[in-house]
């Protein structure tokens, strides 16, 4: 598979786990895309430092070509899915009495 | 210098989030098994995710501006440790933006001590 089509699938995924598997349902709360805002913009400056510094590079074979700050529009996909699963993860434990 | 590359990356990302452990008393690090739990599991997920794309060329790393410790498949240390710390920003993200905002439902506020 693509670095696009696996970065669609893991946008559906995440948003799966979250709603359906784990139901702690981030993505219908402020709280979440408030800290999502603040996350994609610290990560559009580390994205651009890793991408055009070279200190990762991208085949053009697997993305559709579109970048922003210097990396391909796929890896907004790759953040969103890391860190949503992470933080729907973090509420779920702590849900679960794993408050500690 | 060229060596610390990915390294400058990494220590960005701890400079701009772990204050939060300390002005906003968002207790992530101190939650250390909470938080563990959380990013463990989407850790191992995402390197089966990194390793896939490193064998099928999607993208590489320039060793060059690594420390130079690799592991399978020459993916370097720093990416190991990508998957730990950018989650830990995430976490004291959304807990920082709980402590600003104290009316906002999170949704574990039952639990919560």
């Amino acid at each position: 598979m693509s670095y696009t089509a696996l970065t669609i699938l893991a946008i559906i995924l995440t948003v799966l786990i979250d709603v359906k598997v784990l139901k702690t349902r981030l993505v219908t709360r402020k709280v979440f895309w408030t800290s999502y805002a603040i996350i994609l913009f610290f990560q559009l400056i580390t994205n651009w430092w890793l991408t055009s510094n070279e200190i990762v590079s991208y085949s053009e074979d697997f993305i559709i070509g579109a970048r922003i700050a210097a990396a391909p529009i796929e890896d907004l996909g790759f953040g969103f899915a890391l860190v949503t699963n992470v933080m729907a993860l973090w509420v779920y434990w702590g849900r679960r009495g794993l408050v500690r | 210098m060229e060596t610390f590359g990915y390294a400058v990356m990494l220590s960005f990302t701890i400079l701009a989030s772990f204050w939060l452990e300390l002005a906003l008393k968002v207790r992530v690090l101190i939650r250390i098994r909470r938080a563990l739990s959380a990013i463990l599991p989407v850790a191992l997920v995402f390197l089966i995710w990194v390793f896939y794309a490193v064998n099928r060329g999607h993208w590489r790393y320039d060793i060059s501006q690594t420390l130079g410790i690799t592991g399978p498949s020459g993916v370097p240390l720093e990416e190991f440790l990508f998957f730990i710390i950018v989650p830990i920003a995430a976490i004291m993200t959304i807990e920082a933006v709980r402590r600003v905002k104290g009316h906002w439902i999170v949704g574990d506020e039952e639990r919560e001590s």
